[in-house]
């Protein structure tokens, strides 16, 4: 088992009030399957994905019944051996490369810092490592994009680099939080495309956020629909048809068809009972 | 790279736009004065007509314009005129004291960018905490009290209370013309000629003001760098530096800081103009003969040439110093390229 979370809890708390953002989220991933996460923006995705790693800010309370990874128990872990599975053995791929490489400095060194973490080597080699990183993720002129600055390169470019530097150590888990809506339509399928490859001749598991049902369902074995800080249905990837939750059928009904064309988009209703019912 | 040259061009442009302004103010200083130059060169009790010989020698029944002409190029020739006090051209007394008041900045500078810097860090690393609130504290009192307040309590307290630092004054006087001017910094000056008493002594007398004016610009530096590292520790390229592994340090001094050191040098170079700028008011309390010294006892006497050539000087090396930030800034920060 890859990945076993049950029962996470997140709440913040500001000015007295405390939020909980995530309210009993459990799923499991096995190696070298592909789990997608959708729902609708601030449903809890992407501190769901980052409580796993532990990269939530130190005011985030976090609390669960179980929360594994390979077999690790990452609540009781040490900061030291919680740096040795970030980018060791899971891999983070975040939204926006224009904000998630560092600006400052060329996209080789970041690369080769991320090689040098993990393995043991040489300036040298980091060099040769990330050059071969590049080339794998298929991007063109790595040479160039080596020296170059995050802003000279353009986003898929960037997100390409950023896959890069993830897969350096060899990681068994990739965990994409919306790694392309960022990016341009015809780029996204690409990188999609990219990643599902690298998973699949990699081994790794896949952890894929997005808020988008039917791309999840294409490119993963399982999807968890989430909303509001809990999940409401999980789902086989084939079975999106025979979704029994209100809300996920309420998602796909607000999809525009290209064959059912239709002037009006229902409306995505929302029932407070959903809630009560989960938390019992 | 064309548009990079042509950022650069406005930059220059508006520096060179800056410098005329200040010319002009300058200029405009010395003839707006309560202050009768013609008097203050032939004396009190001159005759009428001699009164009016000078005043026709020295252009001053020109068109302003043509006085302005005159003015700007023996500026321009490295002319800013004669002191009545000192008897010296004012350029010569400008490089007699200038070095006095470089020394003491450029040390304060120092010392604020070294304590400034690492606790601005540390502050926004550890925000919240006891060790922020600390530093929160030390600063506070370097802000909001005017400097020659600071100096005087610094008096007070160190000379006055505790006999720790020596009063007044740059030198001890038994070292006073001891040490051969090369440099006119005495802390250089005295290593070059082997004299490790005067050089103890003047770093005696440098430590007070050194002091007062670092920790006057410290709490600055430390309230912008904490500010600076605050707002880069929020990007997301901080979660994808903690994602590959790094060590929370790593973290700050390799992903953080890299994204401020570019601002920070416009922090410093501000700073500095301040330092050489403010001497003015610090000079006065410490007796410090440098240039704002010079320039306040100008000023008093109603002696215009060394008024309005240390302000022009001044003015000069504060729009000297934003270029420079300015460059470095283009070298430094690849987003500029
Ligand atoms: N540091 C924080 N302090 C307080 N609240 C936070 C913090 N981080 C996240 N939250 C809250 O947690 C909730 C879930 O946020 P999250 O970023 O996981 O949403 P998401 O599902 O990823 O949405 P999106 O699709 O927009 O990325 C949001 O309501 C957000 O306001
Ligand atoms: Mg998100």
């Amino acid at each position: 088992m890859l990945v076993d979370i049950e029962n996470l809890r997140i709440a913040f708390e500001s000015n007295g009030k405390r939020f909980e953002a995530v309210r009993g989220v459990s799923f499991k991933l096995e190696a070298r399957q592909k789990l997608g996460i959708v729902g609708e923006s601030g449903s809890g995705k992407s501190i769901t994905a980052r409580a796993l790693m532990r990269l939530l800010p130190p005011q985030a309370q976090v609390t669960a019944d179980r929360m594994r990874f390979d077999g690790i128990d990452i609540q009781s872990q040490s900061e030291r051996e919680m740096r040795k599975l970030r980018g060791g053995r899971a891999g983070f791929i975040l939204q926006d490369p224009k904000y998630s490489l560092n600006p400052v400095k060329t996209i080789g060194n970041q690369i080769a810092e991320a090689w040098r973490t993990h393995n043991k080597g040489g300036k040298k080699e980091a060099r040769e490592a990330a050059l071969d990183l590049l080339e794998q993720v298929m991007i063109r002129d790595p040479k160039r994009v080596l020296d170059a600055y995050p802003h000279e390169i353009s986003g898929g470019m960037g997100q390409r680099a950023m896959i890069a530097m993830m897969l350096a150590p060899n990681p068994t888990l990739l965990i994409a939080d919306e790694p392309t809506s960022a990016l341009d339509a015809s780029v996204e399928a690409e990188i999609l495309r990219l990643i599902d490859e690298l998973v699949d001749t990699r081994n790794m598991g896949l952890l894929l956020i997005s808020h988008d049902l039917p791309l999840v369902s294409h490119f993963c074995d399982k999807v968890s629909v989430m909303y509001m800080g809990q999940v409401m249905e999980e789902l086989a990837a084939g079975e999106l048809a025979q979704a029994k939750h209100p809300y996920t059928q309420g998602l796909l009904n607000c999809l525009p068809s290209l064959d059912h064309p239709r002037t009006d988009l229902p409306v995505l209703t929302r029932d407070p009972s959903w809630l009560e019912e989960k938390a019992q | 790279m064309n548009q990079r040259a042509k950022s650069f061009a406005a930059t220059l442009g508006s520096v060179l736009v800056t410098l005329f302004g200040l010319s002009v103010i300058t200029f405009m200083i010395g003839r707006v004065m309560p202050v009768d130059p013609v008097l203050a060169a032939v004396g009190d009790n001159a005759p009428a007509d001699v009164v009016a010989a000078a005043r026709a020698a020295m252009g001053l029944d020109d068109p302003l314009v043509v006085q302005y002409w005159s003015y700007i190029s023996n500026v321009l020739q490295g002319d800013l005129g004669q002191s009545v006090l000192t008897r010296n051209p004012v350029v010569s007394d400008i490089a007699h004291y200038f070095p006095a008041t470089l020394e003491m900045a450029t040390l304060a500078l120092i010392l604020a960018t070294l304590l400034g810097v690492p606790a601005g860090i540390v502050a926004a690393v550890k925000r919240g905490s006891l060790t922020d609130q600390i530093i929160r504290v030390v600063c506070i009192a370097g802000h909001s009290v005017p400097v020659f307040v600071l100096a005087l309590l610094g008096l007070l307290i160190f000379y006055v209370g505790l006999d720790l630092v020596p009063g007044p004054g740059r030198q001890g006087f038994i070292y006073d013309g001891m040490v051969p001017t090369v440099t006119g910094i005495l802390l250089i000056d005295s290593l070059l000629a082997g004299d490790m008493g005067a050089f103890w002594d003047a770093a005696h007398h440098l430590a007070l003001p050194v002091l007062i004016l670092a920790y006057f610009s410290m709490a600055y530096i430390t309230r912008m760098t904490r500010a600076f590292m605050l707002d880069a520790l929020k990007g997301e390229f901080i979660i994808s530096a903690r994602a590959k592994g790094l060590s929370g340090w790593k973290v700050v001094m390799g992903h953080a800081f890299p994204n401020v050191a570019v601002q920070l040098i416009t922090v410093l170079a501000l700073t500095y103009a301040g330092l050489l700028e403010g001497a003015v008011i610090t000079e006065t309390v410490f007796a410090w003969p440098g240039l704002g010294q010079y320039l306040t006892t100008a000023l008093m006497n109603g002696d215009m040439n060394p008024v309005v050539g240390t302000t022009l000087v001044i003015g000069a090396i504060y729009v000297g110093l934003n270029l420079l930030a300015d460059i470095l800034y283009r070298v430094f920060d690849p987003r500029v390229k």
